[in-house]
Formats: C-alpha cells, structure tokens, sequence
C-alpha cells in the first residue's frame, strides 16, 4: 500500500486514490479523421511494462484532483508525481 | 507437582493452579504455562491424529511454527475455533480443548487404517486415483475423505466476540522482542525516536531469556541475566510502545505492516465479557527493524514424527521457561553445537541424557562442557529408526559411512522417552520477503539470509542468518546505528564470550539401511508428505518447486510448512543434483500465521458492513410497510404490498393506478449533478450524444451518455436552469461514476472549458407524481400556478413554492404518463411528500416502487441502463438512432459508433418479445435461440426485462438479439429447464406509440 504524495494536498494513503491507466494518451481533435486502426489504437492499446511508467491518478476520496505519476511497477517505488498538463520529469 | 514438572522458572507461577481439559479430562497447570506446557507436564504427548494416515501425533515444538499439536478448544460453544496450535495458547481457568483428526477418540482412531494401506497413498493420489470414474467422486471418494480427514470444525454459530482495528504510524517499528529486538528497540526509543516493539508471545526475551549457559556471557552475567536486566530498562522508555501478544500478519510496500494483537484470548471466560477480542494494528513505520528470530529444523529420517520426538531448542524452553521435562529419559539428535546446551541443562536437572550427532567431532566449549560432565555422545551417528506407537519408547542408530550417504555397522538399539531433535536453524525471512526483498543462499549454513536493499527496513538477529551469540550483539549494534544513524548506542562497550560451532554439517535426508519406498520419513508432518512423495514427484517430471509444492501437498497447511520447506528444497536439489541456490523457494505470503475473520473484518459487521443511504422519505416507506431492495447503497422502496399481497399482486395493483388515476415515486436516489460554467453548453455537446446548445432555459432534454468505445455508459433527463446552469441527473446505481468521468474529461482533456460540476444527490429530495390525475394533485398542491400545457408543457421546469418553501417542478416522464417531478431542500422531503399524499387521496393516489417503475417504463420500450445494457450496446443497438446527432462533430464515444465491429448488422439489438400463451411471463437472463432441433443450439440472444402488463393484461419482454432490428414478427424460442416457450419478436413499444398519454 503506498503512499502517494498528492500534488494539491501531500502525503495520503494509497486507498484514497484510484489509478486511471497509463498517462499521456491525448485524446484525438479530430477523432473523425482516423481510421478504424487509428482510433482503435488510441481506444485500446495501453503498454503496462514492467519497469518505469507514467500513470494517471485521481484524489478520488480527496481533492479530486486528476495528476500524473512516475511509478516503477517492479518495486512501486514512485519516482515523481506532477499536475496534469506539466511536462513529464526526465526519467 | 507432576513427576514431569521438574523445575522452578520466574515464568511459571507454581502457587497459582489453573485448571483445564482436554478430550473432556480434567488436568491442572499454572499460570504462565502454555497449552503444550501444561500437557507435557502432565505426561501427555499425544494430542492428535495427522491428516492423511491418521498417525498419532504429539507436541514438537513451542510457538508458531507447530505443525502437529492443533486442537479445536471451547468446542460445541459460539466461542469455538479450530486449529489452533497448543503451543500458542495461553493456559486460563476453565479452558476446553479437544483433539482433532481423530474418529471416534484420539487413542482409537479408525482413519489409522490409512497408516497401513499408505503405500496405495503416494503423493498426488487424490489427482490420480479419484478422477475416475468421475460419478464415483462425488458419491462415494468425497464423503469418505471428508469422514476420516478434515481439520477442525468450523463453528456453527455468530462469533460473539467484538473486534478491532486501530491506525498507528512511527518512527521506528522494531518486529521481535528477542534479544536483538530490545537492543535495537532501546537504541532507537533512546534516540527519541517513537517506537513500538511486537513481541508475538506474552513475555520479551526470545530464546536468550532461556540461555543459562555459562559458556554464554555478556558483560560478565549469564547472557539470561543480562537480557533481563535490559527489559527491565527497556519498560521504563516513554517513546516506546510495547505490545506483547501481538504477532506481524504482513508486511507490505511503503512499510505498510499488518499486526494482530490478542487482548483477551488468554483469560478466563468470565474475564473475557465485553472485552475486545483482537484488534488488528495497521501500522505505518519510516523505518522497519526485522527482528522475527529463526526456527529450529527437524532432522528427516524414517519415523521421524511420534509422539515424544521434539525440537531439542523448545525442549529447553519446555525445561528452562516452564519448568517441564519433556520426558525422564531423553536422547538428543543433532547435527549442531546448539542441541548441547538442552544436553547440558536436561543433565544438570538430573535427567538422563544421551546425544548423537551426525558429525565426527565438535571442538566448541559447549561440546566440551557436555563431554566434561560425562554425556554420552554418538559421533557420526544417525537415527535409523523409532519405536513406539503412541509415544516413542526407543531408537536404532548406525554410523555414517565417510561422505554420509549411506549408513554402516550394526544396529545400536537406545531405549528413550523423549527425542529431541535438532537440524540447524532457519532464519525467518517471510517478513523480508513479503515486503518485496529478495534473498540469497549461504552454503555455509545452508540457509537462506535476506538480500538487504531497501533503504527503510533492515534485519537484525538471527533472521539476518547471525547465529553466534557475538555476531547477533555486535552485528545488531552496528547496523542499528547506522540505519537510524545515530553515533553512540549504549552498547558499544559490551563484552561478549560464547561458544562457537566450528565443524558444521547437514544431510538433508538422512541415509537407511531401508529403501525410501519402505520408510516414512516425514517433511511435513501437517499434511504427511514424506521424502518418498517428493522424490517420486521429481520422477513424474515436476520440477519447479511451486509445482512439487502442490503436488506433494508440502508446505500447505495451516503452519505453511515453517519447518518443512528448507527440507523439501534440499532433497529436490539433492535428487535433482542441483545447488540449492539455483532453486529459488517458495512464495511466502501473508499472513505470517492464520489470522481469524473477525480480526479481519473489525468493526465492519452488522450495520456497520457498508454504508447505508436513506432518503429523506425512508421513514414514511417505512410506517407504509414498504419492502426495500438495495440499489447500490441506497434503500430503494421496492414495492408497497396492501394486507397479504405478495409482490406479483402489488405490482398489479401499483402499476394500474399509476395509469388509471395517480401514483408517486420517490425519486430522491436517482444521482443530481449541478453544472455551472459559461461553457456548461458545449460540455453537455461533448458528454451527450444529443445537442445541448440550442435548449432553451427552463427546458429538459433526456441525454445517453456513450463510452470512448461506442457503448452506452448511462442516461438521464438534464433540465437547464440558467444560461451558464444545468442540472443533471443520473442513474442511481450510476452516480458517483458519471461524475468522476466527467471530471477526468473537464481537467484532462478540456482543461480550457469553463466548467464547474458538483453532486447535489444528497441536496434534494424528489417526488415523482403521475397518471393522468396528477396536474389536478399539482394544481392542489401550487393553486397559483398555470398547469395548461401552454404555460407548462411536457419536458419544461418552473419554480415555485410550497409552505413558503423553494421547490423546482420538472415535468417529466418515465412512465409515459402525464408526470411531474418536484424537487425540494432534502430536509422538507417528507413533508413535501405527505402533502402530495393528502393531496391526492381523492384521486386515490397509489405510492409505487422500482419495481413497478420497472414495469411502467418496459411498457413503453424505456430502457434501464445496466439492465437492458450490458457495456455492451450502442445507441444504434438499442435502437436509438434518434437520440445520436449527425450534425455534431464530436461528442464521447462518437467514433467509436462506425468502428467495422459496430456496424455490424448481426450485432444484439433491443426487440420487444410476446409470448405466445400472453399469461406465460419469461425469465429474465432466459437464452433465446431461433432453431431447436439444431444441435448445438445456437444462443442468439436473451431477455433483459419481463413483467406480467396490467395494462395490456399481457406478458411483455425485452430482450436483445442478433440482429434482431430486421426480425420483427419472426418466432423465437425461450427453452427452459421443462419446456420451450414459443416467442414472437415485436416492437419494443407496447403502449401508447403515439405518445397520447403524456398529454392526458
Ligand atoms: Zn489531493
């Protein structure tokens, strides 16, 4: 169980957040422009490697807040957290 | 005193007896003592029957690691529990405890039968022998197994006891109260560090607390001596929490660590009232000290396990602790330095004592001290076999040839009452390894010892693979101090003299003159896995050791094989020629020992298992005989039955008043969302299929809500109450998931919207009033206001005011009924709900609930979200072209709506169903095939909603199917268990297609 050091309100218990996949998947402008295989893999391919990711994370019994965070899930050790929007730390 | 009780401690009060039973006879103990304590005091080995041959089965060692001694205690009472190990429990007035695995007694047991037919019981027979004929299992294997196997009896009854869970956090978390415990326990709580110590029995002190060897010195005093002294410094810290009786359960990622202590287990019952049983500490540490100590092995040779055959380390505590001899006789079976000091201490109380070791000398001072106080000692020596069948009365030993593999000589016969045993040490790496660590094997002692890489926890003691008395005080004092970085600890001047093993050895089988066919050298005692099953799953070709583990059964039962799994590793990498490094080990998981469900779930039973919400209302559904059915959370009327009516008959009745004159819903539960924002319209254009800018203010719009991927997500009516200001609603069950998607789109992907949403659920209270009298109650209830359909037309709002209060009046259907919905400040809901019911009761209006509701909308074709979809259903599938906008250029999900997969014409699709015989109502999740001479049947689809219509006075269905758009009046079959029903595919409107009584 972590603890997660969420950008808008520090340190709280892993069981206050919930984890929305991986991060840094925009969302297409002009969905209507792609083909089936274009949107299918905006839709559907996420990575989920072993090792260093970038996730997304909600304050979901907190602030509600939405950010992203820099986790090895080998050994969860959590390398960065950050606001949406920020770039991504270098790694 | 017992003949058995030989001995005064500090730990036993002997002028305090307490007296118990067991198997239904009554013995005395003393406080202080343990279960096994008091029973071995009292001369009794035997206390249960082994798993699969039934084999008698005596106490082996003294803490968590038992594997034979469990016993079932306060049985036939709902303060029973099974399985619990004898060496655990503290001995109190009144205890009950009685054997298990045993039918009908202990001393005659007819499941001993399996002991004789045991070479028809390999390893992996139950997968063998009872897979065929398969019929055969169930009636004739499984009960049989079940009769003469089995652990204990689960209790029958509530569990009477309360329990707890309390959140802690520290600085320091020091896990084992032994020797290397309360050192780094002091050196941290000195340092001002809050700390809290864990100790799983109820005194500190380890094993060293029972050293009293005078080959073991610290600072000039017996090393028991010195260790007492410090404990009793050790209790006068303010920053340190002691908790005694309180045993790690787990120990997770961030130093997050589970640990249950016993509050009231130990006293006697009429002590116990209304105390907390166990309370599950969750604690949370900066910095974790491993201090969990190591276990004794057992020696693996045939007939290893009767009764009288104990851990030589825990027959001296039995000695030293209790004050109990284990037997008057005693031999002792090493293959180490440390089964000299139990010689040594058994010999200086007068019991006779012989030793036999399977190395050929041992240089230390302890060996010498035992050699000088004349003990008999057998060098390279092995026991070939036990005698004995309920208690072991003698041994046969021979010689070892030169490399050990083989046994030499003659037979040497030695008469004993007690075997003690003792294999070497085993670390307790489970806590390193539960929290992530890894491990590394060290030939030397041929133990696995923690690979230390965590910058917030270390292991200290024994567990970390230091044995020596010296090495656990110097390596403990060093790596403390520089783990919490602290420059002097008070123990950098301590002397230490000890013993020291200089020749060591370790067969992992010993070697008989016997074929391993024919001996019964058992592993793991709990679940009788010998040698021989692991040797013989090698040759059927198992060879990762998880796989040997199932086969064989070792390691999985309720002790998780402590003493077995180094002994399984060995002989599989013996047979297989491989190092034991090479292999890896088993996973070891929480919890350390079995945790009981109470300690589990705490406080979190009976009304306080989940989270109960109410309406404002609840209390009238309530004095109105309501039934409820769970909606999430919430509490849902479900229906209001009148006298006896069950739930078809209500419904009738409910339904048809509803349409016929008026009824009322509360709709309070159904999810609020409060949208404000000056671009509150095009996030609505984003988030609904349907168009939003062009609702005018004081107009409702129902809205379907897509997933990314084309599936309907969830629906609901949003009614625009200003320019910037919508409100909308959600289905119940759907709420706080509508929201928090829609959070994750405002701050993710359309940061630049200026958009505010907030739940108001719990803001407002809602009654939904409809049939075609209900303008005539609203009119009663607001006489100000115009109800004509100019002034207030379907699918509009208004505000207005009851009892001088605020309410908002939608008029909205989802019944197809003339309908308004009122909204009001939660806390006068149920005044606003009495007045509606005064006003009504001259047009008889009819409280109604979900399930009614239910059957008012599927005669309309209505869907529920989650009912009649399943994730899996778009817009087009339901049917519902109209509701998805062609002119938008995008909104959630709307690509996904011409993907190759969802346009797909054989896709499922909402039809309505009739039955052919209109009484004959469908089940709902009823398959549905077009062909049933076909084999195999084809399912084509299934019925989502089902009721017997009032209204129509016929069955009507829901129901998707394969392309079922293009199957109209086309005839399907329901199968069911005893028939099939004949089914017609109809338009999934069954009332009012013109829309006529919303106008009524
Ligand atoms: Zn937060």
């Amino acid at each position: 169980m972590f603890v997660i050091n969420c950008p808008y309100c520090g340190e709280r218990d892993q069981s206050e957040f919930s984890c929305g996949g991986e991060a840094h998947i925009v969302r297409p402008k002009q969905p209507t422009e792609l083909s089936d295989d274009e949107w299918a893999e905006y839709l559907f391919m996420r990575k989920n490697i072993k090792g260093v990711q970038f996730e997304r994370w909600n304050h979901a019994h907190g602030c509600r807040k939405w950010f992203n965070m820099v986790r090895d899930s080998s050994n969860d050790k959590i390398h960065a957290v950050y606001k949406m929007g920020e770039k991504p730390p270098a790694i | 005193m017992t003949k058995y009780r030989i001995n005064k401690t500090k730990f036993v009060d002997q002028t305090k007896t307490v007296s118990f039973t067991f198997d239904g006879k009554k013995y005395h103990g003393f406080e202080g003592d343990t279960l096994a304590s008091a029973l071995l005091s009292n001369g009794i080995h035997l206390v249960g029957r082994s798993f699969k041959y039934h084999r008698p089965r005596g106490i082996m060692s003294c803490g968590s690691e038992e594997p034979n001694a469990i016993c079932q205690i306060n049985d036939n009472t709902d303060l029973t529990e099974p399985n619990v190990r004898v060496t655990e429990i503290e001995l109190y007035e009144g205890l009950k405890a009685s054997s298990q695995n045993c039918w009908p007694s202990l001393n005659f047991d007819i499941g001993g039968i399996n002991n004789l037919i045991s070479p028809f019981l390999p390893a992996g027979f139950y997968y063998k022998t009872f897979m065929w004929p398969k019929s055969f299992w169930k009636k004739i294997y499984e009960p049989l197994i079940r009769l003469s196997a089995g652990l204990g009896k689960s209790p029958t009854q509530p569990d009477p006891d309360i329990y707890d869970h309390k959140h802690e956090h520290c600085d320091v978390l020091v896990i084992g109260g032994g020797i290397s415990g309360i050192m780094s326990a002091k050196i941290a709580a000195k340092n001002n560090l809050k700390t809290i110590l864990i100790e799983d029995k109820n005194t500190l002190g380890g094993s060293t607390i029972y050293q009293n060897n005078k080959n073991f010195i610290i600072d000039n005093q017996k090393s028991n001596e010195w260790l007492m002294n410090e404990i009793s410094e050790l209790e006068k810290l303010d920053n340190l929490i002691i908790k005694t009786r309180t045993s790690l359960a787990a120990f997770h990622s961030y130093n997050y660590l589970l640990a249950k202590e016993n509050i009231s287990d130990h006293l006697p019952l009429n002590k116990k009232n209304g105390s907390i049983r166990q309370r599950l500490w969750k604690i949370r540490a900066d910095k974790v000290i491993v201090a969990a100590g190591a276990i004794e092995r057992p020696l693996i040779f045939n007939n290893n396990d009767r009764p009288g055959i104990i851990l030589a380390n825990s027959v001296k505590k039995y000695l030293d602790f209790y004050g109990v001899s284990s037997g008057l006789n005693n031999t002792i079976f090493t293959n180490n330095d440390s089964a000299y000091e139990t010689a040594v201490s058994l010999f200086e109380k007068g019991i006779s004592v012989k030793i036999i070791d399977i190395r050929k000398k041992s240089s230390s001072n302890i060996v010498k001290n035992a050699k000088n106080l004349g003990i008999e000692i057998y060098w390279n020596s092995t026991v070939v076999n036990t005698f004995g069948y309920k208690k072991i009365k003698s041994i046969e030993i021979m010689n070892l040839s030169e490399d050990g593999s083989n046994v030499t000589g003659n037979k040497n016969k030695i008469q004993c009452d007690c075997l003690s045993i003792s294999g070497g040490w085993t670390p307790m790496v489970h806590m390193h390894t539960q929290s992530g660590g890894k491990l590394d094997f060290r030939e030397r002692d041929q133990v696995f010892v923690p690979n230390e890489k965590s910058e917030n926890h270390i292991n200290v003691g024994s567990c970390n693979g230091d044995f020596e008395l010296e090495e656990i005080v110097k390596n403990t004092n060093n790596k403390v101090k520089k783990f919490l970085n602290i420059n002097e600890s008070g123990f950098d001047k301590i002397s230490v003299l000890c013993s020291k093993e200089l020749e060591k050895k370790n067969i992992w089988l010993l070697p008989n003159t016997i074929s391993e066919g024919k001996t019964k050298s058992f592993i793991d005692f709990q679940n009788d896995s010998t040698a021989k099953d692991i040797k013989l799953a090698l040759r059927e070709g198992f060879k990762s050791i998880e796989h040997v583990k199932r086969y064989t059964t070792t390691g999985m039962a309720t002790d998780q094989g402590k003493l077995s799994n180094m002994h399984a590793l060995g002989i599989i990498a013996d047979t297989a020629g491989v190092k034991m490094g090479t292999l890896g080990t088993t996973t070891f998981r929480p919890p350390f020992t079995p945790l009981t469900f109470g300690a589990i779930v705490g406080r979190s039973v009976g009304k306080f298992f989940d989270v109960v919400r109410k309406t404002s209302i609840h209390e009238w559904h309530v004095q109105n005989k309501a039934k409820f059915e769970n909606v999430g959370q919430w509490k849902r009327p479900w229906y209001y039955p009148i006298n006896s009516e069950n739930l078809h008959e209500a419904v009738q009745r409910e339904s048809k008043a509803a349409r016929d004159s008026a009824g009322i819903l509360d709709a309070s539960t159904l999810g609020k969302i409060d949208i404000q924002g000056t671009d509150a319209s095009e996030f609505l254009n984003r988030v609904y299929t349907n168009a939003w800018s062009k609702l005018g203010i004081g107009k409702c719009r129902y809205g379907l809500m897509l997933n990314e991927d084309g599936m309907v997500y969830d629906d609901g009516v949003t009614t625009r109450l200003g320019e910037n200001h919508y409100l909308m609603t959600t289905t119940t069950g759907g709420a706080a998931n509508v929201l928090s998607k829609l959070e994750d789109y405002l701050q993710t992907e359309w940061p630049e919207l200026d958009v505010y949403l907030t739940s108001v659920t719990d803001h407002y209270s809602t009654a939904s009033i409809c049939g075609p009298n209900s303008k005539k109650i609203l009119k009663k209830l607001f006489p100000d206001k115009d109800f004509s359909d100019e002034a207030f037309p379907h699918m509009s709002y208004q505000d207005a005011i009851i009892d001088k209060i605020e309410c908002r009046i939608m008029r909205i259907s989802f019944t197809g009924e003339l309908s308004y919905e009122i909204n009001i400040e939660s806390k006068y809901g149920k005044s606003l709900w009495e007045n509606c019911i005064k006003a009504g009761e001259e047009y008889k209006i009819t409280p109604y609930g979900t399930e009614t509701m239910h059957l008012l909308r599927a005669e309309k074709g209505f869907i529920i979200v989650g009912q009649d979809t399943d994730g899996t259903m778009t817009p087009i599938d339901l049917q519902m072209d109209w509701i998805v906008s062609k002119k938008k250029y995008d909104f959630i999900g709307k690509r996904s709506l011409y993907r190759s997969d969802t346009i797909r014409e054989d896709r499922k699709q909402l039809v309505g169903l009739l039955t052919d015989d209109p009484n004959e109502i469908l089940e709902e999740g009823a398959q549905i095939v077009s062909e049933l001479d076909k084999k195999p049947i084809e399912m084509i689809g299934h019925v989502t909603s089902s009721y017997f219509s009032p209204n129509l006075n016929k069955s009507i269905a829901l129901a998707v199917v394969k392309g079922g758009k293009k199957m109209k009046g086309q005839k399907l079959f329901v199968p069911m268990e005893n028939k099939n029903i004949n089914v017609t595919v109809s338009d999934f409107i069954f009332l009012d297609k013109e829309n006529k009584r919303i106008n009524a």
